[in-house]
């Protein structure tokens, strides 16, 4: 029988989302414990999340958090760091750290008989690393030889220049990775200050997720992380590095004046122009997060958005080009990021900004984007939800911004509920087009005589030194 | 040790089109995948990006859904996307359960329908855009051309990898409409495609959907294979400057095909020396001697036949030779003593968990679906997953010392050097300037 190719076959209802049982327990010590069962393949993840990551690195001292991080496998009680690798590998163990603005995040996935040994390693590396010397030196001289490397890659200096003129000196504005200045001047004491006050059991979360039951999952975890020693309490803030405190970066409100309209890092003969256009605006918990979404997935969230359409598909000025939220707890980049045609630069900054103006007001989401970008955000949704290392991460979110339990299974209902009035709104409160910061890294004499036409005042010029 | 299985069932369809099932209820969303066996190996010199080309106009549209794939699979919630390398190109839709039949519909309708859809307004964009996805990702990428040498000098004149994949730009820029429609006509039908259907979908279904939206396609002519011989007779220094801040040392040789004898040996292999602090060259390029920032290690496996590499990475005030010393005396003690039986172990744990971690998606590049059809379409049999598991459990000290010294010889090696631009005195002593383009 032939298949009637006139019209594309509809498509059935939703399935139902049902987000699985997360059961919550506190070690005697504060730790807090997440614990979700999820059947199938022997297969078991640890999520332990420490609250403090990039912007909790002291000022001078930016990349402490990520360099205590990094030392974390590097050797801990009689292991070296070949040791510590040695154990992971014998286990199948997958181990990753995430140094993030907010938290810095350690990974561990293992197959579940050696669930024990996994959660064991885990916690002696995390809770009492070595901090060697020898080591510090070693990975600090790695870290300031990657920072050179990275003044080679268009992104990463895009990133670094744009985070500093957005954020300028707060505690957001710098790579996790710190600078060559603050790398240079750290000493392993720092380290081990760092590591002190914000490695404790009252400021992380765990979560496990794998093919064993609650109590089992539970049981791992007490056998391991129930030695880590309690002590005082952290709340929202971190020692520096002369025992003061300091304000966790959310509660600190960055700059909302001073980012210049046009900025440039020069980059004589590149090939492609990289460029990156926002400014700060909502933070992760804003109750009109489901509103961004669907106001971002019009403008350029998902492939057919309106700036994917403009540049890629109907001019083909890049192989891509996407907005988003680079959320933090504090207040949040809304940016654009692409990689133009140099010759393009102008053309491309120029159909951004008019995107940007459109869907603030001239030209409001039709009911056509409206159904597509809450089809795209809901009805695949279960899919962020299919192996057990994603569902750790997704449970660690929910502590790292205070969501509740039930967050996931809300979310869908939610985005339904946005009306394009709803993005109207949330575009003209979160979206200030004559605020948006313009960076380029690209071959300024090529382009130089192009950028006047776009009315963004003269260029500061930035070094691609980091 | 696991029981680790992908099981799947499998029918022909009578235009030659292979379907595989694979039933996973976990999540209410199903993986399409589909498989041609072309890419880039199936071009000729100066005629080269087409098949990379062509996966980009595969996305924009076809007889009956004449404009962009994206918006309705998007609007159906699917996560969609496709790849070329040099062997074959594939494409994949992840959709929840409601929206199978659209998926299909749409595969089918770009397997046996698409170039009505091809128009030259179409192809003129795409191409900016290849051109522009080259650039960035090759040509201002630090080290992005290295590959591109390598290939080029492994690999002679009109072999099928001596060319990048996304293809030269000047081959790009030439390229005419009626060239790209001749290569649709050539490799894009049923009998050289391969479907799977992986997640919360009945088995029977799956096969019915599958009869109903494709049984009705042409089979087209089945492209015969692509064979061709490669060898290098002595060591080939190279030298490319490139706007980096340390030199970089690459070494290639020739080595088995995609699961040919050996193949597993070599990957093995690779993990002992370069995969992780514990291999022999982090520990001692990085950890002891602090001569590299990185290195890394890999067997490269293709159809026609593979490469082994090793990369590393100067730390500042080393030089290449100093690191090719280091790593030449780790070649010459594996290849005569093999690894140790910790090392054995350890690889023995890590294979097991590779692939059981590769069991966790149905859908998506290598989730399950992808896995079904790279073995059908590979070695005409779905169902290789256990094979290729015990192709690594079979392994011994010997056979994997043996595989190193059969392999990685000194005199039949390329050695490129990657150095900061006007700098060639940092380059490997002998090395010739290499030109990619």
């Amino acid at each position: 029988m032939g298949v009637d190719r006139s019209r594309m076959p509809a498509v059935g209802d939703d399935p139902t989302f049902r987000f699985p049982a997360i059961v919550r327990h506190r070690l005697a010590n504060g730790l807090q414990l997440r614990t979700i069962e999820h059947p199938g393949l022997p297969i078991v993840t640890f999520v332990l999340q420490v609250d403090g990551g990039s912007g909790a690195d002291p000022a001078q001292l930016e990349g402490l958090a990520a360099l205590t991080a990094d030392m974390a496998d590097e050797g801990t009680g009689s292991l070296s760091a070949i040791d510590v690798s040695d154990a992971f590998a014998r286990i199948g163990g997958d181990y990753d750290v995430d140094v993030a603005p907010d938290a810095t995040t350690f990974t561990l996935t293992t197959m579940t008989r050696f669930a024990g040994r996994g959660a064991t390693l885990l916690a002696d590396i995390v809770t009492r690393p070595s901090l060697r010397q020898d080591d510090f030196d070693r990975v600090r001289q790695l870290r300031l030889d990657r920072l050179k490397q990275l003044k080679d890659l268009p992104p990463a200096v895009a990133e670094r220049a744009f985070l500093r003129l957005l954020y300028g000196s707060h505690p957001y504005g710098h790579l996790s990775i710190g600078t060559d200045g603050s790398l240079q001047r750290m000493v392993r004491g720092d380290v081990a200050r760092f590591h002190a006050s914000t490695f404790r059991p009252s400021r992380a979360t765990l979560v496990i997720a794998g093919a064993m039951g609650h109590d089992d999952l539970a049981y791992v975890a007490q056998q391991a992380f129930g030695s880590w020693p309690g002590g005082a309490s952290g709340t929202g803030s971190v020692a520096g590095t002369g025992g003061e405190r300091l304000a966790a970066a959310d509660s600190i409100e960055p700059p909302t004046a001073g980012a210049p309209r046009l900025a440039i890092v020069p980059r004589e003969g590149a090939a492609q122009s990289e460029l990156r256009i926002g400014h700060l605006s909502a933070r992760r918990d804003t109750p009109d997060y489901a509103a961004l979404l669907v106001m971002n997935a019009v403008l350029g969230g998902q492939f057919v958005s309106r700036i994917m359409l403009k540049l890629r598909e109907e001019k083909g000025l890049t192989y891509g080009a996407r907005s988003g939220f680079d959320w933090r707890r504090g207040r949040s980049p809304l940016l654009v990021q692409t990689s133009v045609r140099t010759a393009a630069t102008a053309e491309a900054i120029r159909d951004t900004l008019d995107e940007f103006e459109g869907v603030r007001g001239s030209r409001p989401p039709s009911a056509q984007e409206m159904a597509l970008a809450k089809a795209s955000l809901t009805r695949g949704y279960s899919r962020n939800f299919e192996t057990g290392p994603q569902v750790a991460r997704s449970v660690a979110q929910l502590a790292l911004y205070g969501f509740s339990d039930s967050y996931f299974e809300d979310f869908i209902p939610k985005v339904h509920a946005v009306t394009a009035d709803d993005v109207t709104r949330v575009a003209g409160e979160y979206l200030d087009p004559p605020r948006l910061t313009t960076l380029i890294v690209g071959d300024h004499a090529a382009i130089a005589d192009s950028l006047p036409s776009l009315g963004l005042g003269e260029p500061r010029i930035l070094s691609a030194a980091l | 040790m696991t029981q680790i299985d992908l099981p799947f069932a499998k029918r022909t369809l009578t235009n030659g089109l292979d379907v595989l099932v694979h039933e996973n209820h976990h999540v209410p969303m199903v993986a399409v995948n589909v498989w041609y066996h072309v890419g880039s190996k199936n071009e000729h010199p100066g005629r080269t990006g087409f098949a990379h080309l062509f996966e980009h106009l595969m996305f924009e549209g076809s007889e009956h859904q004449n404009s962009s794939y994206f918006a309705p699979l998007q609007q159906a919630g699917a996560l969609l996307n496709g790849s070329t390398n040099s062997d074959r190109t594939n494409y994949w839709e992840v959709v929840p359960t409601s929206a199978v039949d659209l998926a299909l519909w749409m595969e089918s309708d770009r397997m046996g329908y698409l170039l009505p859809a091809v128009t030259r307004e179409r192809f003129e964009t795409q191409r900016e855009v290849v051109l522009n996805e080259r650039r960035q990702n090759y040509e201002n990428r630090p080290y992005g051309l290295a590959t591109m040498a390598l290939s080029a000098a492994l690999y002679l004149g009109d072999h099928p990898y001596h060319w990048p994949t996304i293809g030269a730009a000047d081959d790009i820029r030439a390229m005419q409409l009626d060239e790209v429609q001749a290569f649709f006509r050539a490799y894009y039908h049923a009998s050289n495609a391969s479907l799977s259907l992986a997640g919360d979908i009945d088995t029977e279904r799956a096969f019915e959907l599958a009869e109903r939206y494709f049984g009705e396609l042409p089979a087209g002519v089945r492209p015969a294979a692509v064979r061709a011989h490669a060898e290098l007779t002595h060591e080939i220094k190279l030298l490319l400057e490139d706007r980096v801040e340390m030199p970089r040392v690459y070494m290639a040789w020739h080595s088995p095909e995609m699961f040919g004898a050996d193949d597993a040996d070599m990957d093995l292999l690779g993990d002992l020396l370069g995969n992780g602090k514990t291999s022999r060259l982090y520990r001692t390029l990085v950890y002891e001697k602090r001569l590299a920032l990185d290195v890394a290690a890999y067997q490269s496996s293709r159809e026609i036949a593979g490469f082994f590499l090793l990369v590393a990475t100067a730390a500042p005030g080393h030089s290449l030779t100093d690191i090719v010393a280091v790593i030449d005396q780790e070649l010459q003690r594996v290849a005569t003593d093999g690894p140790t039986e910790a090392e054995m172990e350890r690889g023995a744990a890590q294979v097991e968990a590779h692939f059981l971690y590769r069991l966790q998606t149905v859908g998506g590049f290598g989730g399950k679906s992808d896995q079904l059809n790279a073995y059908n379409v590979f070695k005409g049999d779905p169902g290789y997953f256990a094979t290729d598991l015990e192709r690594y459990r079979s392994a011994t000290r010997d056979s994997v010392r043996a595989a190193a010294k059969a392999y990685l010889a000194f005199d039949r090696r390329v050695l490129l050097s990657v150095v900061p631009a006007g700098q060639p005195g940092l380059a490997l002593s002998g090395s010739e300037p290499v030109l990619v383009s």
